[in-house]
């Protein structure tokens, strides 16, 4: 195991939305240049615990460290000056204006005069639109008018266009065609060898097999267990997710089947 | 680099050749048809009204009498498109305006002669400011109940408009406060808001040039940048009709002349000789006329140029999008109900001037003609979609029917039907159009 500080440390955090305890003393780590697949059945918690890490919302208990210091993630401003940036499963893109509008919300390009510098967002949005998905054409039209994988894109080019250090993707590829899917692998790969850490939630277990180096696996909001892909096979982590039965690979959390 | 090539020749956009219609092609070259819509709806209005008038609808007098009377409604409209874009509505205008108006009596007929007497030349400007200053810490603290506290708008708003009509009431206890100080007057036009024939010329003017001097600026960016350009025929018509339309009202605002006791006094006063068949003295623009253009420029800026109104439509589109995104939402919707304060004080002061005097009914009903003013203008309820344009066009709209109603003599009770059906219609038909090409 890498002994070094992580770059994300969540620990024992617990959510209640009314009675329901959405996550109950999850733990995940994540270091830099490692891609930590999160996984779990619908409703697990996966969202939820992200969310914290976000700023969407505020646990109720538990810790965060960002390179190993204690940090109060109160919104998503405090989220992003850590360098944490997020796609959202539901993409949280404002439908009425365009990419550029959307990728730079909330950290717009000013001219010097302090009013929008519209042209250098247009421009800057080509480029790291190109990189995602070259045939990207619509930069004039709200992304109301986009399919739902260019939308994706859209939210994706937003997440990395301002250097993040840590990537948290929410199901990233579930709209996009299998180009476009393989375009984000190969970027989850060479952010990953720029040193990005990447928390990756997906339900394609082969794509997680594929990309990620560990997985966490969640179940009623609480961690089944956490293993390196090296030492648990694609069949005993569909164990984990389904009956939450850790296998001698993994480390058992909170949330391992007992006996 | 193909990202040049106009939108129209990329394949991910190809249409079939008959679907590429007219409103297609406005889009092409960046023309809302939506816009194009309503200067044709109120042609037809105008159009219709001057022939059931027998030609006393399209004079010089009528139409420099409708600007001003739109003035108070198209101030306000702008800051209530900003409003209904972020998905709320504001059911207090009228009633803070009336409560505004009665301060700024107040302020200008009792309190003010106190400390430097009657018509003091800064009476004007700091009954001005009291009503802005005013009317947006009342907007700012209905915007805090709604961001802050979670009340809904409509619920706060419609507080608002029992409260400060209430409130009107009790600055005087109901009595009437007149007249206004006459550097105020102007505010609201008359005779004394007009600004002469040579000033509006000159006003025109610069205005033409500041339309053609933007078209060229945005061309150059967009130049610079490799991005598509309107073809230059565009721009031409665009800049044409945008300066002939500047240049025809300066034309028919110049053409209301001036009472002749009033133009030969001024003349004069001028040490000139009154000539025996008299002088023509026109009117020029008024002052609140040039007021609403002023806030319509200033609102339009604020909403396309600047963060803040990037924000507002945002929140409109998906506020819990912004929020993630880091948008300070409440912020922003606060200053969105200050906004809208403030430019109810600058309508108070508009109507007040007007009317040259505070009654504390002043306003009622303005609430109905400021949201009808927007949605007409193309604002979408269901918030993210406006423009302040729009709105300012739907203001004319609302007045030119009720001015044309009055001047055709048909009574209240049927003004207000038909002012009642063409919203329902308008909007009916804006939901129409949306679904085709929206
Ligand atoms: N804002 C909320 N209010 C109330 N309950 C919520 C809220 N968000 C999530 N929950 C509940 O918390 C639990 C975990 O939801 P979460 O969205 O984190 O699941 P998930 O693992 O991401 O599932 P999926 O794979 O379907 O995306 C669910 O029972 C859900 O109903
Ligand atoms: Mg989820």
């Amino acid at each position: 195991m890498d002994m070094t500080t992580p770059l994300v440390e969540m620990r024992d955090i617990s959510i209640a939305f009314g009675g329901i305890k959405a996550v109950d003393g999850a733990s995940v780590d994540l270091h830099a240049g490692e891609v930590v697949g999160l996984l779990g059945h619908n409703g697990a918690g996966k969202s939820t615990l992200i969310k914290i890490l976000s700023g969407a919302y505020k646990a109720d208990a538990g810790e965060i460290r960002v390179s190993g210091e204690p940090v109060a993630i109160s919104s998503p401003r405090d989220a992003k000056k850590h360098g944490i940036e997020t796609i959202y499963q539901t993409l949280a893109l404002a439908d009425n204006v365009d990419a550029a509008a959307n990728i730079f919300l909330g950290r717009e390009l000013l001219t010097p005069w302090l009013t929008l510098d519209d042209a250098t967002m247009e421009s800057e949005t080509r480029k790291v639109m190109g990189r995602l998905n070259p045939h990207f054409r619509r930069f004039k039209e709200p992304v109301k008018a986009l399919s739902g994988g260019q939308r994706q894109s859209v939210a994706i080019a937003r997440a990395i266009y301002f250097n993040a250090r840590v990537l948290i993707m929410d199901e990233p590829t579930a709209a996009l065609g299998p180009a476009e899917t393989k375009q984000v692998a190969e970027l989850i790969l060479e952010l990953k060898k720029q040193g990005i850490g990447i928390f990756l939630i997906s339900h394609d277990l082969h794509d997680v097999f594929d990309l990620a180096d560990r997985v966490s696996v969640m179940k009623n909001g609480r961690v089944v267990g956490t293993a390196r892909v090296a030492d648990v096979t694609q069949d005993e982590v569909l164990g984990m997710i389904i009956s939450g039965k850790c296998p001698a690979g993994a480390t058992p959390g909170p949330g391992a089947l007992r006996g | 680099m193909t990202e040049t090539a106009p939108a129209s020749a990329t394949p991910a956009q190809e249409s079939p050749a008959q679907a590429r219609s007219l409103a297609d092609r406005m889009r092409e070259i960046e023309v809302d048809p939506r816009m194009i819509g309503m200067v044709a709806a109120l042609a037809v209005i105008w159009l219709g009204f001057n022939w059931l008038s027998g030609g006393a609808f399209l004079t010089p007098r009528n139409l420099w009498n409708l600007l001003v009377q739109t003035a108070s409604i198209a101030v306000m409209a702008c800051g209530m498109v900003l409003v209904i874009v972020t998905r709320n509505i504001d059911l207090s205008v009228g009633s803070m305006l009336g409560f505004v108006g009665m301060v700024v009596g107040l302020v200008q007929v009792r309190l003010l002669p106190e400390i430097w007497g009657f018509e003091h030349p800064l009476t004007w400007i700091v009954s001005l400011t009291v009503a802005i200053g005013l009317g947006g810490m009342l907007g700012m603290f209905q915007g805090a109940l709604i961001a802050y506290l979670a009340i809904p708008s409509f619920i706060v708003t419609l507080g608002g408009l029992l409260v400060w009509r209430g409130a009107a009431w009790w600055v005087t206890q109901g009595q009437t406060i007149a007249p206004m100080d006459s550097r105020f007057r102007p505010l609201g036009g008359g005779i004394e808001g007009a600004i002469g024939t040579g000033a509006s010329w000159a006003i025109g003017l610069v205005i033409c040039g500041l339309i053609l001097a933007g078209i060229v600026l945005a061309r150059r960016r967009r130049r610079r940048f490799g991005f598509a350009l309107r073809p230059l025929w565009a721009e031409g018509l665009v800049a044409g009709v945008a300066c002939g339309a500047v240049l025809v009202t300066v034309a028919i605002a110049n053409a209301y002349p001036l009472p002749a006791g009033i133009a030969r006094r001024l003349t004069e006063a001028k040490g000139l000789v009154w000539p025996p068949g008299g002088l023509f003295i026109g009117h020029g623009l008024a002052v609140p006329v040039l007021l609403a253009l002023a806030v319509g420029v200033a609102i339009t800026f604020l909403t396309t140029r600047l963060r803040f109104g990037r924000y507002v439509f945002a929140i409109g589109g998906n506020p819990e999008a912004a929020q993630l995104s880091g948008v300070n939402t409440r912020k922003v919707l606060t200053l969105v109900y200050g906004l809208m304060g403030a430019l109810v004080g600058i309508s108070a002061c508009i109507s007040t001037a007007r009317l040259n005097a505070a009654t504390n009914s002043a306003g009622q009903l303005d609430e109905l003609y400021v949201i009808a003013a927007a949605v007409i203008g193309g604002t979408s309820l269901a918030g993210g979609v406006g423009t302040i344009a729009g709105a300012m066009l739907g203001a004319l709209v609302m007045q030119s029917l009720q001015s044309g109603m009055v001047l055709i003599g048909v009574d209240t009770p049927l003004q207000n039907i038909v002012v009642g059906l063409v919203l329902v219609v308008a909007v009916w038909l804006d939901g129409i159009y949306r679904k085709r090409l929206g």
